[in-house]
């Protein structure tokens, strides 16, 4: 029998079986820019940063040179690791825990002086590794095991919006915000991931692509509730779309 | 029941087998029985194997964790190949015979081989094979009266959780009766 | 009053309410979430407070801020956590700011991983942070008597004006015990705080500083004795111990935490056997028990040092031991719970050598 090849996974990623539960769109996250390094031709001069969450195993699954950095402090490990390398590609990849809470400072800084990396920022509205805590991402309203009553404005403030903050960080080059909850999104996902990386090829800077994630498991839904939750209920506080592009002339399209 | 009794209950996460050892626990604390329950902990219990040791006894409780068990609950075929070599001699082994076929099991322990799934589903609800498999484990054991567990689960079941109670404590007997 | 059943991490937050916790700041942490996701329920009923913090960093001082401000103040965290907070412990001893810490220990170094392990005690016991200073430290092992502590904690911050630290572990934040949580303990109200920083100045008629800074080398010295005094009471009046069987013993186990209490079966076995151990288990760890060296039994020949770790307590021990013993010691590291076999094996192992 004649066979057609019509989908072989990519050398972006090592063969190690991801460790993510069933309907966590990290795996999808992941094949994106496992997909796009190897496109690029990438991925064996790059160098990348995993953080301290679910996606902590991620240094076992993209198929380059990695470091494992302590909670929040990938972009200080990347800033370290671009000054002495600078002909390489770096990058980090971050869950919302570790970005936008313990790690805010080291994100800032690193957009702040403009660091030349690319952040893989990966927003599911809580803390997945450490058994659903509130993360500043958080919505107003969402329960998590430590805003068992919902999370209120008084005592918890309202969710950080990360893309927009950066955008007013004048080092900052290239930000966008993206969903992978249906083919059309993904598509448009990857195209950003893409710009991301050419950004710091072309040496222009700091450059962050924010993903609309899912957390089944800790939201305690069925995956397929879960995209839909994540439409309903993410999008609308987080729209999607670019929140800066200081590429200076060049237009997307 | 001897002075102590030292059990591993292990499965699949979601078999409920966190619960059983609690609910044993719980009774123990009733009848003011010394008793430690200890869970598996972290990411690789989410959705993979989960397990819990279990320790009741008339004396105070030294080394909480069970390296030698009198009982291993297995709710799967995994979990009996993990933990079969560290039962006692003179053990004894309870299996869901639903997912474990074909085990050739130690010659020295006592096997009681509960198809609690198969069983469940003819109780109409697959979630209490852990109850049918508690049941066969307090008839083979005789560690607790069905009534001590009965109490335990008027404990646990309140609210909207009562309406449930009543298939609990059928599932319970039901598994006695399987050893009986 | 009757036991409860409950997980250590729920106990233990329980008991910081019973011990007359005013307020808890924190930041999530592998093996102990449920200590912070009890309180995020169970303070608010009580009208305290409850903050998750960004960070581990901001968590402490948040307690710096909370407890110098006159409030009993509780953090935990588990040790890369505790880690980060070393900076703010030093100011929080510094500035003599009472409260309570919970390290439920994993294993390490780095992120290393989250099972049990006793690899933090010259974290606790030395201190991270900067500085002449010490922290009371115990180091309990079942949950009742981490209960007991833990709400006595409250009570020896607020008499000390001093840190405390509980040095738990996976394996006590895990497990379910039943705990009387009414048992008696030293507990006592909190006691009027004339040296805190209240936003009284108009009623007090003076203002208050919570500080560390010194810039005059000879201030800084005197602020160090004074606090070296205070030490030294703690080392005269909170040394804590239990000596068991060491009466007739030849070996003497030197264990805390969950190792003492894995020893103790190792123990029975030994003794089964014939073999005469027995153990000093300190459940101060800082001021380490040197009381319980000073007059033991001619037969004692070895002390065996255990622990959940490759060899930290044992420093210690050399130092008491002044050369008066042999010693030997055995560990498991990195989360791995060694099983009571393994003690008695060792054990065994000592005597074939001895002979
Ligand atoms: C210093 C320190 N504090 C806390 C932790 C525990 N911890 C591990 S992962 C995590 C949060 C992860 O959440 P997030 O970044 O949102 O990623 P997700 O798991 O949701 O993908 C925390 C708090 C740690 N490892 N180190
Ligand atoms: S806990 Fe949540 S974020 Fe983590 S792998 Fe599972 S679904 Fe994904």
């Amino acid at each position: 029998m004649d066979t057609t090849t019509v989908y072989k996974p990519g050398k972006g990623l090592t063969d190690r079986k991801l460790s993510y539960c069933p309907g966590c769109t990290h795996g999808i996250i992941h094949k994106l820019v496992g997909e796009v390094l190897e496109e690029k031709n990438l991925i064996d001069n790059a160098i990348g940063v995993a953080s301290v969450g679910c996606s902590v195993m991620s240094y076992e699954f993209f198929n380059c040179d990695m470091h494992q950095a302590a909670h929040g402090r990938a972009p200080a490990v990347a800033t370290g690791a671009k000054r002495v390398r600078e002909d390489k590609t770096v990058f980090t990849y971050q869950g919302d825990g570790d970005l936008a809470s313990i790690g805010l400072a080291e994100i800032v800084h690193a957009a702040h002086r403009g660091e030349n990396i690319t952040v893989i920022f990966v927003n599911n509205a809580i803390y997945g590794m450490t058994g659903g805590q509130m993360a500043p991402t958080t919505l107003i309203g969402q329960k998590t095991t430590t805003s068992p009553f919902g999370r209120e404005k008084a005592q918890a403030g309202e969710p950080l919006r990360i893309s927009e903050l950066l955008a007013t960080v004048p080092g900052a080059t290239y930000l966008e915000r993206v969903s992978v909850h249906d083919p059309k999104h993904v598509k448009k996902a990857k195209k950003a991931i893409e710009k991301a990386f050419e950004v710091q090829e072309k040496k222009q800077g700091f450059s962050l692509i924010e993903f609309i994630s899912t957390c089944p498991v800790q939201w305690g839904i069925q995956p397929y509730e879960a995209t839909r939750w994540a439409v309903d209920n993410m999008i609308p506080y987080f729209p999607l779309g670019v929140f800066k592009d200081a590429r200076g002339g060049e237009t997307d399209e | 029941m001897n002075d102590s009794e030292r059990l591993v209950i292990a499965g699949f996460g979601g078999q409920g087998v966190m619960l059983m050892g609690q609910i044993l626990a719980q009774a123990a604390t009733n009848e003011n029985l010394e008793t430690v329950w200890i869970p598996s902990y972290g990411p690789e219990s989410r959705g993979g194997t989960a397990n819990c040791f279990v320790t009741i006894s008339k004396t105070e409780i030294n080394a909480p964790v069970v390296t030698q068990s009198d009982t291993l609950i297995a709710m799967n075929q995994p979990s009996l190949e993990k933990f079969e070599s560290k039962v006692k001699t003179g053990g004894r082994v309870l299996v869901n015979a639903s997912l474990v076929k074909d085990h050739t099991f130690r010659e020295d322990i006592e096997v009681f081989n509960i198809p609690v799934n198969d069983i469940a589903l003819e109780l109409g609800n697959l979630k209490v094979a852990n109850m049918i498999m508690l049941g066969a484990y307090i008839g083979a054991s005789k560690v607790f009266k069905p009534e001590a567990l009965e109490t335990v689960f008027k404990q646990k079941f309140t609210g909207n959780k009562a309406k449930l109670l009543d298939l609990n404590k059928q599932a319970l007997l039901r598994g006695m009766k399987e050893v009986s | 009053m009757a036991k409860v059943l409950m997980k250590g991490n729920e106990a233990m937050a329980l008991a910081a309410i019973k011990g007359g916790c005013d307020a808890f700041f924190g930041y999530p942490i592998t093996p102990q979430n449920e200590l912070p996701e009890y309180l995020s329920k169970h303070m608010k009923e009580n009208g305290r407070v409850f903050v998750q913090a960004e960070s581990e960093v901001a968590a402490i001082n948040m307690v710096y801020g909370a407890g110098g401000s006159g409030a009993r103040v509780l953090t935990s965290s588990s040790s890369p956590g505790i880690a980060l907070k070393q900076e703010g412990i030093s100011y929080l001893a510094g500035s003599e700011v009472p409260c309570v810490i919970i390290n439920v220990m994993r294993g390490g170094p780095g992120l290393g991983g989250i099972q049990p392990a006793q690899s933090d005690y010259m974290q606790i016991t030395r201190g991270g942070g900067n500085g002449d200073y010490h922290t009371l430290a115990f180091a309990p092992e079942n949950l009742q008597e981490t209960v007991d502590i833990i709400k006595e904690s409250f009570t020896l911050a607020d008499e000390y004006r001093n840190p405390v630290m509980i040095a738990a572990d996976g394996l006590l934040g895990q497990m379910m015990e039943p705990v009387d949580l009414e048992r008696s303990s030293n507990v006592k109200e909190a006691p009027l705080k004339p040296w805190a920083a209240t936003g009284e100045s108009g009623k007090r008629g003076h203002r208050n500083k919570i500080v560390s800074l010194f810039l005059d080398p000879n201030d800084l010295e005197d602020h160090n004795l004074k606090l070296q005094k205070k030490y030294n009471r703690m080392i005269d009046e909170q040394q804590r111990f239990e000596m068991i069987h060491t009466e007739d013993a030849e070996i003497v186990f030197v264990a805390y935490g969950s190792m003492a209490r894995i020893a103790r079966s190792a123990i029975e076995t030994l003794r089964e056997k014939g073999i005469k151990v027995g153990m000093i288990r300190p459940i101060s760890i800082w001021p380490f028990p040197e009381k319980a060296f000073e007059n033991l039994p001619k037969s004692v020949h070895t002390l065996l040092t255990l622990e959940m770790s490759l060899g930290q307590m044992i420093e210690d021990v050399k130092i008491v031991n002044q050369g008066r013993y042999k010693l030997d010691f055995f560990g498991r590291t990195g989360g791995v719970v060694p099983e009571p076999e393994e003690i008695v094996e060792k054990v065994l192992a000592m005597k074939e050598g001895a002979n």
